[in-house]
Formats: C-alpha cells, structure tokens, sequence
C-alpha cells in the first residue's frame, strides 16, 4: 500500500480507518461510532507509598476512587493483601489492581504451601508481579508499591510500574500523587527512622497528595509490618480529615405527595394457583 | 490483493490528500477548562449568586482562592464557570461597558438592560467564543423581585429563577428542581410550583448543595462565594469547603 511507503515516522493509518467506517456506518448511532472509533482509557487518580524503617515498613494510600471528575468511591481500600507478611498498595484501574494483588496473593499462598514455611519472601512476590505485567505489556495499568518483612532480606519495599519494571528503594510513592507525596519525602525522610517517625512520615506525604492532587482524597489508610513479618497493623482510617463542613440543618423534606400519583390500581388479594405438568 | 470487504480496498491516496491528513493532526487548542460550579437563585426580594473559588488545571489546584463572582451595580451580580482568563476578561470589560454607562446616562444600568449587554457581549464573538458559562442574578429595580438568567457561551439566554453552571452542574440542578422549581408537581399550576424560600433558607440550601457538590465533584471545593442581592444591597459572605 502507498501509505506505508510514503510514511515516516507517526502513523496516522487509525485515522484512515477511521474515515473509511463513518462512511460505512454513515446510518448508525453518533454514540456508537464514538464507542467504538474513541473509546477513552480509563484513568483512575491515586497517593500511594510506602517508607522503610529499622523494624519494617510503613505502606500508605489515600481512599478516593474516580470516574473522571466524579467521586466513585469515597472510602475504598488501596492497600491489598498478598501473604501475611506481605501487603500491596494498587494506583490505576481498579480492577487492575485488584485482580492481579488477589492472583499474586493465591500464588504466594500456594508457593508457602510448596516450600512448607511460614513466610514467604518479599522478592518472590515481586518477581510473579513483575513477570505478570511484562506479560501484558503495560495494558495491564496496576502501579504497585509492595511491601513486607521476610526472613531472607528483612524489611523490603518495591515499586512496581505497569510495564513490569520495578525499582527498590527507602522510600517509594505511586499514582497522580506521587509527586506531592515524594516531594514530603525529598523533604524529611532521613536513615534511621522509628516507627512511629515512619508512620508520620507516611501520613504526611498521603496528606500532601489528598490536599494537592485532585485524584486524591478523603482518608488516609497505613500499613505496618513489623516484627520479621510476623506483626501487622492495619490502620483503616488512620486519619479522617475530609469531612463534609455543612449539611441543612433541616435536612430536606419532600411534602407528602410530591411525588405524583399518575394511575392506581387496588387489588385486595391475588390468587396464585400452581400448576403441575405431567411432562 | 483483493480484501474480502469492498470498504477497505481503497486505502491509498494522492499526496494533496496526504498532506491535508498531516496537516488534520495540528490542532491549536487556546480553550482550558478551569473547573468550579456556579449557581444563582431568586426569592420573592432576593437574589443569591454563589460560587466556589477552587481553580484547576487537570489534577492540580493553582488556586484555592479564585474568584468566579463580579458584582456588577447595586442591582446585578455575575458568576462564571468555564475558562480563568476568559472570565477576567469578560469580566473587565463588562465592568467598563457599565462605567461608560454611569458616565453617560447618570444612572445604574437596569438588570434586564445587563442581561442583554451580556448576551450582546457574547454573540458579538460567536466565531471565537469567550469561553465562559454565566448566571446573571439580581433585583428589578422597580418592583424589587428577585430574578436570575442562565447563558450559553454565545448568548443564548433564559430568564429563570434558579440556574447553576460548571462542573457541578450536572449535581445541583436537579436538586435545585426538585427543592426550589417544584418540577415533580405534576397536579401543580406552573405558577405555583416555585417554593417561595426566606433568604436564610435559600442561603442554607445554597451552602448544602456547594457541599454536596464538593463531596462527589473533584473540581470542586476549597470555599464559597455567596452574593445576597436585596433591596438594602449586595451582602458578600465566605464559607468553607473541604479542600480534597
């Protein structure tokens, strides 16, 4: 085809087919062409992060979920479950994140099973993270930060991007907040952390992303695993700052029949009778 | 090679086509939609104008504290959603239209006199619109009733008694309906379905629906902006939102 020879550089080749189906579908629906000729990626706005301390970790996220510019859900869980040393805070797709932290979590569970111990390591759930994203080249949009305590390298904390690159690090944050969250670490983190200085630490750079991004909001979650991975505290609700400032004193009444009665039928009883076929 | 579907043969161009195709892909896009919700009701001696004052671009806030409203005479105030600059703008220069006005008539230029300018002022860019979505609210001088008008970005406009615009749009109005226009009164004469709110109640209605807006729109929060127009004057008063 001439296209292709001629061509350098971008391909507009979507944009011929495009013309070329509105001219065969010139009698459907706009909303269907659109559908189908544009269907928009769904981007989901997040804070998540994690720091790393003597003892352990400290995961962290935000609790908005956003279709758009709506607010889908203001109290949703970001920080997931993988083995009982080992949680997983997901940014992107919800869906994403969520199916693949329950499949990581299933593996990990059997591959304890396999090796019959009773953690399993932090690199190993990063590796079948990792491998699996590749896989998907990217179309899978999970951005994770995984983080947990094991016996063969103590606390460990990873970032993993949707193209199955990961990064490890002190200090990690993901999603449409990350810049204001690692801009709160760039400022204050420093080696040797307590617990309680990495928890604070944590909530502040959630707090940055809930304040400065929009994709953020409501609460903040915190995670800490501790203890060789043996102690974890799940803080659901760790701060809950976000909170509507007004509501009508009043409330708002709706006057008995505000809602129209248009047509009305009484019946004073029905009468069922079963019927049983020989068949 | 022949395509088993006729539509997909013919893909190949002559090089006037081609360059139209690249040229296609160029856009100049001068239109940026700052975010917010706009909002003006009117009472039986009241108008109320309201706005939030959160700027956005994208995900980011540049500015929790930007101001949608303009108060236009003793009479008139106008709130605008869409584009930052384009309501600066339209903003200064209705201000000068209306100072012109005071110079050469020796009076306030009247709300509905307003409510035309601003339609004018509109449509005179119809080929390059001001990107602006306004709600005009305000008192007839005469008799003191309170009235508001709702606009398109090129004019067209509607004398109403409740009217919100923006991004919270698509929240309010329908409460605003329900609450203040009474649309589900089916066995209601049009005149009467209008619910005839003291001027602390709509206020509080006004302060519940912002809050509403900014629980579940994320381009809007930070504060309230809110206008009360009678016939003592236009009172300006700020409440918080929350700032997530």
């Amino acid at each position: 085809m001439l296209l292709e020879q001629d061509f350098q550089g971008f391909s507009f080749d979507l944009f011929l087919r495009n013309q070329q189906l509105l001219r065969r579908w010139s009698n459907e629906s706009k909303e269907r062409i659109e559908n189908v000729l544009a269907k928009p990626p769904r981007k989901t706005g997040t804070t998540i992060a994690g720091v790393l301390f003597a003892g352990g970790v400290v995961l962290g996220a935000d609790t908005r979920a956003t279709e758009g510019n709506v607010v889908a859900d203001k109290n949703c869980s970001k920080i997931h479950y993988i083995a009982s040393n080992i949680y997983c805070c997901g940014a992107g797709t919800a869906a994403d994140t969520e199916a693949t932290t329950q499949l990581i979590a299933s593996q990990m569970e059997l591959h304890r099973q396999a090796v019959d111990r009773d953690l399993v390591p932090v690199a190993a759930a990063m590796t079948r993270l990792k491998h699996y994203l590749f896989r998907y080249q990217g179309y899978i949009s999970a951005a994770l930060v995984l983080g947990g305590v094991d016996e063969l390298n103590g606390p460990s904390l990873y970032t993993v991007y949707p193209h199955g690159s990961v990064d490890q690090l002190p200090y990690v944050s993901m999603g449409s907040g990350s810049l204001a969250a690692m801009a709160v670490f760039e400022a204050r983190w420093h080696e040797a952390l307590t617990e309680e200085e990495a928890k604070c630490l944590v909530y502040e750079a959630i707090s940055a992303g809930i304040e400065n991004d929009l994709g953020s909001g409501s609460n903040v979650d915190l995670c800490v695993v501790k203890n060789g991975g043996r102690a974890v505290d799940y803080l659901r609700g760790y701060a809950k700052e976000n909170v509507r400032v007004y509501r009508k004193p009043t409330g708002h009444v709706f006057a008995r029949g505000t809602t129209a009665v248009l047509a009305q039928e009484l019946r004073k009883y029905v009468q069922v009778t079963r019927v049983v076929s020989d068949l | 090679m022949s395509h088993p579907d006729p539509g997909f043969v013919s893909m190949s161009f002559d090089s006037d086509t081609q360059r139209k195709i690249v040229s296609h892909q160029r856009t100049w896009s001068p239109y940026v939609d700052n975010g917010g919700t706009v909002l003006a009701l009117a009472g039986r001696d009241y108008a109320i104008v309201a706005a939030d004052t959160r700027l956005s671009v994208g995900f980011s806030i540049p500015s929790r504290n930007f101001t949608k409203i303009v108060q236009l005479t003793d009479q008139a105030v106008l709130a605008s959603a869409g584009m930052g600059a384009d309501r600066q703008y339209l903003h200064k220069i209705l201000r000068s239209r209306l100072e012109i006005y005071r110079y050469q008539h020796q009076k306030e230029m009247s709300l509905g006199a307003i409510a035309q300018l601003l339609s004018n002022t509109l449509y005179s860019r119809r080929f390059f619109p001001i990107y602006a979505f306004n709600v005009l609210g305000g008192i007839d001088a005469n008799t003191g009733e309170g009235f508001v008008f709702g606009y398109d970005a090129i004019g067209s406009f509607e004398k109403v008694k409740v009217v919100c615009s923006g991004s919270g749009q698509t929240l309010v109005q329908p409460v605003l309906d329900q609450q203040l226009a009474g649309r589900q009164k089916y066995d209601v004469p049009d005149d009467q379905r209008m619910a005839s709110l003291s001027l602390a109640e709509a206020i509080e209605l006004t302060r519940d629906v912002f809050n509403s807006a900014a629980e579940r729109d994320i381009l809007t929060g930070d504060a309230l902006e809110l206008y009360a127009v009678t016939a003592s004057g236009v009172r300006c008063e700020r409440f918080e939102l929350r700032r997530d």
